[in-house]
């Protein structure tokens, strides 16, 4: 971590108001790093199917176990990083739910989405012997339209 | 904001204004809620109209699928109407455009179930 980083961390409840509340925090970040409105939209999107993720698959919804939530912000990117207390999973076991067999699938569709909308994205074993997803955003570079959220990737843009 | 619902008939379609987010917790719930009322009363040809939703995350998404199969079911038929941009391109990625019929016109929507 350099002078230049900053970071944040945060430990949540495994309630669905962390949902919110993690995705507000972020989104205040973001906002202040600069990022335009459709990147904010995005970086919102990914921290809340993150913490989804940590409360019902990794925490199992238990409200004893916590969500741990920390950010950096380096000159280059925002990181987040989003562990939870559960036994941690295998990323190319995950389902794709794109597949046609999948597609009425009333879940699974957290980790395309955060990976869709993120510039990368990780599952590592965390240190509670959980998951820790880790994602990233480039910062919008200076002088660029990403200030008005017109950045490249699949994502919606803001409704006219 | 809250997720609010509310329904008409119209040409023998149910149509529900839905506005705000359909995201996990309340919003979900709502949606899940208004369904099974509609099927209770033997409603199952429900047109929604998202015109007011700008923000679905993946438990919404969820909820709209599990309403299409659950009218489906039914013998019912679940239609979409009115799409903001980023309903449009979350349902585009997801490639549920494939699944569900899709309406930008009230008229032409209800036309459809006849």
């Amino acid at each position: 971590m350099t002078e230049d980083s900053k970071h944040l961390e945060v430990t949540l409840e495994t309630q669905v108001e962390s949902v919110n509340l993690a995705e507000e925090m972020c989104l205040r970040v973001a906002e202040a790093a600069g990022f335009g409105e459709d990147d904010c939209y995005r970086i919102g999107m990914s921290v809340r199917e993150g913490v989804i993720n940590a409360f019902h698959y990794g925490n199992e919804e238990r409200p004893e176990k916590k969500i741990h939530l920390a950010l950096d912000l380096t000159p280059e990117k925002m990181v987040i990083h989003v562990l939870d207390e559960g036994r941690g999973f295998d990323l190319s076991r995950v389902p794709d739910p794109l597949a046609e067999e999948n597609l009425l699938s009333t879940s699974g569709r957290g980790i395309f989405l955060m990976r869709a909308f993120m510039d990368e994205f990780e599952v590592i074993p965390g240190r509670t012997g959980g998951a820790e997803i880790v994602m990233s955003k480039k910062l919008p570079s200076p002088g660029s339209t990403g200030m008005n959220g017109t950045s490249q990737g699949a994502a919606p843009k803001k409704e006219s | 904001m809250a997720l609010r619902a509310t329904y008409r008939e119209a040409s023998g379609v149910t149509v529900v204004d839905i506005g705000g987010r359909i995201t996990l917790g309340e919003g979900s719930a709502l949606l899940r809620k208004t369904i099974r009322e509609l099927l209770e009363e033997q409603r199952t040809m429900i047109l929604l109209n998202l015109a007011d939703v700008d923000y679905i995350d993946s438990s919404g998404i969820g909820e709209l699928v599990s309403a299409y199969t659950g009218v489906k079911n039914r013998g019912g038929n679940l239609k979409l109407l009115h799409l903001t941009k980023k309903v449009h391109d979350l349902l585009q990625l997801t490639k549920l455009f494939t699944v569900f019929e899709v309406y930008s016109d009230e008229n032409s929507a209800l036309r459809s179930y006849q």
